[in-house]
């Protein structure tokens, strides 16, 4: 074979190599390589946290600097998942503190984490520098108090869009007054007030600090007098922009912005009144992410701000945008590359918002560089989905919520298959998709064709038969977690395209037609997957054929979980079990 | 939702239910079924929207979007005596009572009389009154402005004749 490279030299060489998929590859050369790779890796990445064992991964990866991990599935975003499911941090946490002791960041997302897990992470990792949670639930504020006070160097303290039991804003003066390293500090989640005095003096000795997210108990004075202690700021987001208007608090504000040279990324603006906007006009040059999905700004009132905002590349925003505000982001934001529209009236009927398919038509053509896009509209067309996909080719990320389920193009009242068709034939670089409207088999037989990179692939309401499902697994090369809710399809496809979920992350299914009769079958025959039924109901007190409320199937090799709760069936490996005990908890 | 020249036939349509019941019960159903069936010869069949119940987990909004909405955009429906419909605005376009007043005015073609914290509205045969969270008939104009805009569910344009004195 020719000389072995010595370990010393495949260590520098290793030392180049960040991506984790490389890595993966080069652990699988010889036994040699996954020695030094495993050595030497710093940041770990398990997608889901129950397809190994924490203990598995502290024993392979001594040398852990960083630990990013997520747990509920995504359809948990969408109250999809009952509470209880799953996703406990701390078997995590008890693994990587015995084991791991230089571990200095740690991200979770969809995970349970208890105040106990932060209290251990305080206590466990002296050099701790990053703690970053999103959507996590679990903990309160005492927790976050417990990493404050003990974390001597820590840079980032991030809760994104977390459930936290807010006991009051005292966890923030559990800072230590020698506490100077921060870098990044958001608590937008959190509902309770911090005493400003606290936060003013925090931010003053954080002289690194460029990143200050608020929450909206930080009025609009507060975020004034913080502003001025930290000018240096790159990423802002504000507190509550409602106020009285008083003239001299929009000059101060006005100021206050006007000093900050440094804002790149703009959030929060919750209950913003449109006359305080002009007070970031003299940011908005340099902005390259605003986020107005809370800000009730209208439309001229909108216009007025984007087109200031020259150098944006990331916008979100709410319908209240309509059209014609869209067609504004078209032409004087012309660096745009993420777009996401949300509903403000999600829930209403009879909203006649003036946003439709045009604005994301618009968008497609005027900004260049555009390459993700989340947007929700009532109803949708074919031929916007045709222009859309010649416009933007280098699209990576399509994501349409049709608002009205089985909704057709309203223009020709045809499903919106040549739609989607077009955009998974055109886009040859997406990664992500997510469809709706009236789709039949036909658009899934386009989407399996030719949305070979596709990793990602979400579908509510659509479809005719298994065939869906058999188009989407045997074609989409490049799949790595579906989901799927009320489509009327299971068990065919799924049975024959088995060997296909092993190469997939995960698949969700929820509302469909898939019997506790498959999913024992599919169990059996794979492995190294757990197949997961989650009903309210046990699945054996109903005939083998009736459809379950919903599965979550993932390759794993930790075997099957030990901490599901009652609504969680797990179906056992052995076909010589007996059928009484077929399915264990 | 059928929209005619600016009307929505819907709030004007005979139902049964009780005087002052919610317009839409709103029931979670875990999912909605498609009428379509499984093969291919009901190719042609569209199927027919779904009963307007909430469906748990659609749109797929993060529950803070969802709450949050709310806040956003508050449509309350107006009515006014001896006028055959109903109208819808929403609060949240207008900063203050002069602006509701005026957009009220032209939705109705009417004018409302002159406000005094006395004597509510005088010169004018048109009160504007409002029904709050806790069901009560208010006199619009009372209470400070984001007070009423976050609790008035309902307009109500009464003729002065009509006014109970209470009011």
């Amino acid at each position: 074979m020719g000389l072995r490279l010595p370990s010393k030299v495949l260590e520098h060489i290793l030392s180049f190599i960040d991506s984790n998929e490389d890595r993966n590859s080069v652990s699988l050369v010889c036994k040699s390589w996954f020695e030094t790779e495993r050595k030497t890796r710093k940041r770990v990445f398990v997608g889901n946290c129950y397809a190994v064992s924490p203990a598995a991964v502290a024993k392979r990866f001594p040398g852990m600097r960083s630990l990013t991990l997520k747990g509920k599935p995504h359809f948990a975003d969408y109250n999809l998942v009952p509470d209880g499911w799953g996703g406990y941090a701390w078997p995590w946490i008890e693994a990587m503190a015995a084991k791991c002791p230089s571990l200095e960041e740690i991200r979770l997302k969809r995970m349970v984490v208890t105040d106990e897990c932060l209290e251990k992470i305080a206590a466990s990792f002296k050099d701790f520098k990053v703690l970053v949670l999103t959507s996590c639930e679990g903990f309160s504020t005492d927790g976050i108090a417990a990493i404050a006070a003990t974390c001597r160097n820590l840079r980032v303290l991030e809760l994104r869009e977390c459930i936290v039991e807010d006991l009051g804003g005292d966890w923030l003066s559990y800072f230590p007054e020698t506490s100077t390293s921060l870098v990044s500090l958001d608590f937008s989640c959190l509902d309770s007030e911090v005493k400003i005095s606290d936060l003013e003096r925090l931010v003053s000795r954080s002289p690194n600090l460029k990143s200050l997210k608020l929450n909206p108990a930080v009025t609009l004075d507060g975020l004034v007098s913080l502003l001025r202690r930290a000018p240096q700021l790159t990423e802002l987001g504000t507190g509550s922009f409602a106020a009285q208007l008083k003239p001299e608090a929009f000059s101060k504000l006005s100021e206050a912005f006007s000093n900050c040279k440094q804002l790149q990324s703009l959030s929060g603006l919750w209950d913003v009144l449109p006359e305080y906007l002009p007070a970031l006009y003299s940011v908005c040059p340099g902005l390259t992410s605003l986020n107005l999905s809370y800000a009730t700004v209208r439309m001229p009132d909108l216009v007025e701000l984007l087109r200031r905002c020259s150098k944006l590349q990331k916008l979100w925003v709410m319908d209240l945008i309509e059209d014609k505000g869209l067609e504004a982001v078209a032409s004087y934001c012309k660096e745009l590359r993420e777009l996401r529209v949300f509903p403000s009236a999600p829930d209403l009927d009879e909203a006649n918002i003036p946003l439709t398919e045009q604005g994301l038509v618009f968008v497609s053509k005027g900004c260049r560089k555009l390459e993700s896009v989340l947007y929700f509209c009532v109803q949708f067309t074919n031929a916007a989905l045709l222009t859309i996909a010649r416009k933007r080719p280098n699209l990576k990320c399509f994501r349409l919520c049709v608002i009205e389920p089985f909704a057709p193009d309203y223009k020709t009242n045809e499903p919106l298959d040549k739609g989607f068709k077009a955009i998974a034939e055109g886009c040859k670089d997406l990664r992500r998709l997510s469809v709706s409207g009236l789709l039949s088999d036909k658009a899934f037989k386009y989407i399996g064709k030719h949305a070979k990179k596709v990793r990602m692939l979400s579908i509510a309401f659509a479809g005719d038969s298994d065939l869906m499902l058999h188009h989407l697994l045997s074609g989409c090369e490049s799949l790595k977690k579906l989901e799927i809710r009320d489509c009327p399809f299971g068990d065919t496809a799924l049975l024959e395209h088995a060997a296909k979920l092993e190469t997939m992350r995960s698949l969700w299914m929820s509302s469909c037609f898939v019997s506790f009769g498959a999913c024992k079958l599919l169990s059996q025959k794979m492995p190294r997957l757990n197949v997961e039924v989650i009903d309210e109901h046990p699945p054996e007190t109903r005939p083998e054929s009736s459809p379950v409320e919903r599965i979550y199937i993932y390759r794993t090799v930790a075997g099957p979980r030990m901490d599901t709760p009652e609504f969680v069936w797990t179906i056992h490996k052995n076909p010589e079990i007996g059928v009484s005990h077929l399915a264990i908890k | 939702m059928e929209v005619i020249n600016g009307l929505n036939l819907k709030d004007t349509e005979l139902r049964l239910g009780l005087p002052g019941a919610q317009e839409e019960q709103q029931q979670e159903v875990s999912c909605v079924r498609s009428n379509k069936r499984k093969n291919n010869d009901s190719k042609e069949e569209s199927a027919p929207p779904p009963a307007k119940t909430q469906i748990v987990g659609w749109p797929p909004l993060r529950s803070n979007r969802k709450n949050n909405n709310n806040k956003n955009v508050s449509y309350v429906k107006v009515s006014m005596d001896g006028a055959p419909y109903l109208r819808k605005i929403d609060l949240k376009m207008y900063k203050n009572y002069p602006e509701l007043l005026k957009a009220l005015e032209n939705m109705f073609k009417f004018t409302v009389g002159e406000y005094s914290e006395r004597e509510g509205y005088k010169g004018s045969e048109f009160v504007p009154t409002y029904e709050d969270k806790d069901g009560d008939w208010m006199l619009v104009g009372d209470v400070p402005w984001d007070m009423f805009s976050s609790s008035c569910q309902k307009l109500r344009i009464m003729k002065g004749s009509e006014v109970p004195t209470s009011l």
